[in-house]
């Protein structure tokens, strides 16, 4: 018993696992409802090639909701980013183009994700306001300047970046997903064994603390936007290389999928606490609902429906076995099924006295 | 910065002011504090306590005026929290000097991490670090309490007692105390009292603001009185009796409220 209640614990502790679960439960119900899909390798395959941009926003923006912190800009990000990048390869139609497009793509999400951590750092403005404002503006100007046009930039097939980026591997896995993992990887890094994420650890739970514990607040506020623009910026570069055309609605779509993946993940709106691993998960959860439910020929009207119910049951999951709870949910259970028992009456109040 | 060895304060203040926007804050003040000395800083709520702490950490230069640490006089346009620490000066807050929700290895080193070239944070050093200042410095031997745990686990001498071993580790000269016995039961504030009396013990200085009369007449050596940004009394222990002291402190606050009658 005690044996079982330490793996319990032991097995809470790992981050992000219970997500990973969900995820896994979520596919074993779609090869029942739909064996046909879902036992191929292309349905997954198909995931791996859409979810990344989407993805790829959510990690930055796990930092921004870690730090206290919301990002509403990073939809317009994606669409300047696509901008910058496809308008280069039209004007140059060059090689050369592509990789400069590419570094001004990144350098135009590193200024709009500047102005909105000035704007919030130095004077003070709040995120959310600062960062919708800068989602209308930014918005508003790529399409002026795409004159509300699409760019067709199928030209770059073919050439190095695109396959070093968003092409397959072994003829079949999008390199994108690669990209996407070794992102999540090198961000989970920054977040748990840097002094920049331990930065953004102390400010999301109390800047006061951060502040006279010596953590320059505002400077690191500054800088997690500025990060958070080139990061949402190479997702506008992974979206716009794949689908080989720039359209300026591009990313519109991604602000609540992106938010969704974050909050599932288990990171906490109350700042101080984020999980990378958990955002990871939640993010190929919530990019293979909608397949999933088309797929198990429920009805197309459906699937938002579905999405709403998965979300709400894996936030309460996540509230459920949060910190320290895991153990005393399963002394709560052992006290319901024999309640006479003297050990398990007199092990509830230390472990609340615990937390 | 070298230190001037001949020099007898830790710390010293000088005609300090300190306003925000048109609200004077602090006007004039002037203290020093020993360099093996407890100074009971008093004063009532809005004295201007915590923001001449706020000035000797480093968290907000003041208006005007001069700060001396250990004799070297302070440039305020390079001063900060971790230029302070860097000079010796450690303050402890009452309630945010720990992030609650983390682990108490982060806590212990947040500001000033063990770090690798590139920023990476060594945490094997670091958590052993932690521990071993948990087991000798604070004595939190065997509380089911570890380097692993949220300070949220923790009570509030517990917390008290967390921050202070961290200043202790840091080698600090002098320790601030901002109100580290509020809302805490009697042992508790026990268990302050004795990590107080170790900083006296290890020769360093310590300033130690409270409400709380009776806590500051048995710790400190010398009191100094605020009063509506203003030094109004520096008294030493042997000088006065506690109950001269509360009579002071109590008459001084009837000759405000009398003024403000006029």
């Amino acid at each position: 018993m005690r044996r079982a209640r330490t793996i319990v614990t032991f097995l809470g502790r790992i981050e992000g696992l219970p997500i990973a679960l969900v995820l896994v439960a979520l596919y074993i119900v779609f090869i029942l409802t739909a064996p046909r899909v879902f036992l191929g390798y292309r349905i997954y395959m198909s995931f791996l090639q859409t979810v990344p941009p989407v993805l790829v926003c959510a990690l930055g923006l796990t930092f921004v909701i870690t730090a206290g912190e919301i990002d509403l800009s990073f939809p317009a990000i994606v669409a300047a980013s696509g901008f910058v990048f496809a308008w280069m390869f039209k004007t140059f139609d060059a090689p050369w183009a592509i990789w400069i497009g590419f570094v001004l793509a990144l350098a135009v999400g590193a200024l709009i994700g500047y102005i909105n951590g000035w704007l919030i750092a130095k004077i003070g403005v709040p995120s959310i306001m600062a960062t919708l404002a800068a989602q209308f503006f930014w918005y508003g100007v790529t399409i002026l300047l795409a004159g509300g046009l699409q760019l067709d930039i199928s030209g770059i097939r073919g050439s190095i970046p695109h396959s070093l980026f968003v092409g397959r591997l072994f003829d079949v896995v999008p390199v994108q997903a690669l990209w996407g993992l070794a992102l999540a990887a090198f961000l989970w890094f920054i977040l748990n064994r840097h002094a920049f994420g331990e930065a953004i650890l102390f400010i999301g739970d109390n800047p006061e603390v951060a502040r006279v514990m010596g953590v320059n607040v505002e400077a690191t506020r500054i800088k997690l936007f500025t990060m958070n623009g080139v990061i949402a910026a190479f997702a506008g570069l992974l979206l716009t290389m794949e689908i080989n055309v720039f359209f300026p609605t591009q990313g519109q779509g991604f602000l609540l999928p992106a938010l969704a993946s974050v909050f599932i993940g288990g990171t906490s709106i109350a700042g101080g606490q984020g999980t990378i691993v958990g955002t990871f998960f939640g993010a190929y959860i919530i990019g293979s609902l909608e397949a999933g439910v088309v797929a198990s020929r429920i009805s197309g009207y459906w699937v938002q429906l579905v999405q709403g119910v998965v979300m709400a049951a894996v936030v309460i999951l996540n509230i459920v076995i949060g910190e320290g709870r895991v153990a005393r949910l399963s002394d709560r259970i052992r006290h319901w099924i024999m309640p006479a028992r003297l050990s398990s009456a007199a092990e509830l109040p230390r472990t609340d006295a615990q937390r | 910065m070298t230190e001037n060895l001949a020099e007898q304060y830790a710390l010293r203040m000088v005609n300090i002011e300190k306003y925000f926007g048109r609200v004077c804050a602090l006007r004039n003040i002037s203290l020093e504090v020993g360099r093996n000395e407890i100074v009971g800083l008093i004063g009532d709520n809005g004295a201007g306590k915590s923001t001449v702490v706020k000035i000797l950490s480093g968290v907000f230069p003041p208006t005007s005026g001069e700060l001396y640490v250990a004799g070297r006089k302070v440039d305020f346009n390079a001063y900060s929290v971790k230029r302070a620490h860097e000079y010796g000066i450690e303050t402890v807050y009452q309630d945010k000097s720990l992030g609650e929700k983390q682990v108490l290895w982060r806590n212990f080193f947040i500001g000033r991490q063990v770090t690798n070239q590139l920023g990476f944070i060594d945490v094997r050093k670091e958590r052993e670090i932690a521990n071993e200042i948990m087991l000798n410095m604070i004595g939190f031997r065997g509380r089911g309490i570890t380097v692993d745990s949220k300070v949220s686990k923790l009570s509030g001498g517990e917390r008290q007692g967390i921050a202070i071993g961290r200043a202790m580790y840091f080698e600090a000269e002098l320790i601030v105390l901002d109100e580290p016995t509020v809302a805490l039961s009697l042992k508790e504030v026990g268990k302050v009292l004795n990590f107080v009396r170790q900083i006296k013990a290890g020769g360093k200085a310590c300033i130690y603001i409270s409400h709380n009369i009776q806590d500051v007449y048995e710790i400190a050596d010398r009191f100094i009185i605020l009063d509506r940004g203003e030094v109004v009394g520096n008294l030493l222990k042997g000088d006065i009796t506690r109950e001269d002291l509360d009579t002071f402190l109590l008459d001084y606050a009837h000759g405000l409220q009398d003024k403000e009658e006029a």
